[in-house]
């Protein structure tokens, strides 16, 4: 991609094989097939796709989830579904199951369903024709269908992004996350499923404000692209994610509160993204009050 | 001052501006998806064809790629050379070196435009 400038937004063009208008659900809503991915391992792809998951079920939309990342399950453990798994992806796109028995409804939200990566197999065992077909049966009922997809740029991320009609990508405010950030804009333009949107996860306000870490300026400006989400490291992750209950529902999480706002975008709501908020000490903040700048 | 200020402000030049700066250079030369190689026989390529036209001052080129508008890549060319050799049609060794002699390299002004590709993204 050497080429300046950028596609501009389009629809990208499904191929699908059904009869009919496949985009639309039950209720004759548009559904949304939106790809969570990152290039990068370890950036939060799981935990993003599991928060809005919850998130989008809270403002009363039929969600369902798929962890693509076959061979690395994780997606249950997150939900907190882990013990409910019978049957799989693979085992619905080789025919071992209906579709409607794979997919497992959440305890707490009858909406939210997951559909679980197969843990004894490898990405090989689905095709990105596969994705689309099992989408286009899933948009028949769903509002959402969130795709987790693995890191990596090979036969996993082509399957995850295969049916999106959104990507979503995730990126810490660090070197080597940004660059492999940069890579993953570059593929999904070249498969027409650009521009694709930034979540920005784990920033420290404090040390951005000390000028040791990117801030959500830099990395917008650096990697050129729409921003549709700043998400603060947070404490309450790990144990978030220790007891199976994403963040989102905990209403003191700061991360939890991005995460809902989040959602709402994706939901089309008009929701500011508010910049890194306020911070630093009283007189830190009465001077940019002064001065004007509070850009940060 | 400014210093002042942004420690007033709690604002520090720490890290952050220099992984700013090397992301961008790193950046620039991903999405160029050119092999160093390639790259070289590029800058020799197009500095053959300038030197065709001007005696180019060899020591002082800088060919080098900066980050563009949204995410293309500008290629921006510095090359100073002395006078344009007026009677290369001619193909006269002789003119060619006595030019070289009669035109002193630092009145001899240089230089291709240099778009400032980092003012044009503040907007
Ligand atoms: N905002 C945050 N604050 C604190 N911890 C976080 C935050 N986001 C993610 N984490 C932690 O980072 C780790 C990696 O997150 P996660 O598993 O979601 O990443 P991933 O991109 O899915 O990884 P992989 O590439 O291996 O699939 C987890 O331990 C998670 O709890
Ligand atoms: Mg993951």
């Amino acid at each position: 991609m050497g080429e300046a400038g950028r596609p501009t937004a389009k629809p990208p063009a499904r191929p699908t094989t059904l009869p009919g208008p496949a985009q639309h659900n039950a209720h004759g809503k548009k559904s949304k097939v939106v790809t969570i991915t990152s290039g990068k391992g370890g950036v939060g792809k799981t935990t993003t796709t599991a928060n809005l998951g919850v998130a989008l079920a809270r403002l009363g939309k039929k969600v369902v989830l798929i962890d693509a990342d076959i061979g690395l399950r994780n997606l249950d453990v997150v939900m907190g579904l882990e013990n409910r798994i019978v049957y799989d992806l693979v085992d619905i796109i080789e025919g071992r199951c209906k579709l409607r028995q794979a997919l497992i409804k959440h305890k707490a939200f009858p909406d939210l369903y997951l559909i679980p990566a197969a843990q004894t197999r490898d990405k090989t065992a689905v095709t990105p024709a596969d994705m689309v077909q099992l989408t286009d049966q899933l948009r028949e009922e769903f509002d959402f269908i969130l795709i987790d997809c693995p890191a990596g740029i090979e036969r996993g991320f082509r399957n995850a992004i295969a049916p999106a009609d959104m990507v979503l990508i995730v990126t810490n405010p660090e070197v080597s996350a940004v660059r492999d950030a940069d890579r993953i804009i570059g593929l999904i333009e070249a498969e027409n499923k650009g521009p694709g949107q930034l979540i920005l996860n784990r920033v420290k306000a404090d040390m951005v404000r000390r000028g040791e870490m990117l801030s959500p300026d830099d990395v917008v400006d650096i990697l050129a692209i729409k921003i549709i989400g700043i998400v603060p490291e947070d404490e309450n992750v790990i144990p978030a994610s220790n007891s199976g209950v994403p963040v989102s529902l905990n209403e003191n999480s700061r991360a939890g509160a991005a995460f809902r706002n989040i959602a709402r975008r994706l939901n089309g709501e008009e929701v500011p993204i508010t910049p890194l908020d306020g911070g630093g000490n009283i007189l830190q903040r009465f001077v940019r009050f002064l001065v004007g700048s509070d850009s940060q | 001052m400014s210093g002042f200020l942004d420690r007033l402000l709690g604002r520090g030049k720490g890290s952050g501006a220099t992984a700013k700066q090397r992301l961008q250079f790193i950046l620039v030369h991903d999405r160029i998806n050119l092999s160093p190689e390639r790259m070289e026989e590029m800058k020799r390529e197009i500095l053959a064809v300038i030197s065709k036209y001007v005696n180019v001052d060899d020591d002082h080129v800088d060919i080098a790629l900066q980050q563009g508008n949204q995410r293309g890549s500008v290629l921006v060319a510095e090359v100073p050379f002395t006078k344009a050799v007026e009677g290369i049609e001619r193909d006269d060794p002789e003119i060619l070196s006595s030019l070289d002699e009669t035109v002193p390299k630092r009145d001899a002004a240089s230089g291709a435009s240099r778009p400032e590709a980092d003012e044009q993204r503040d907007d």
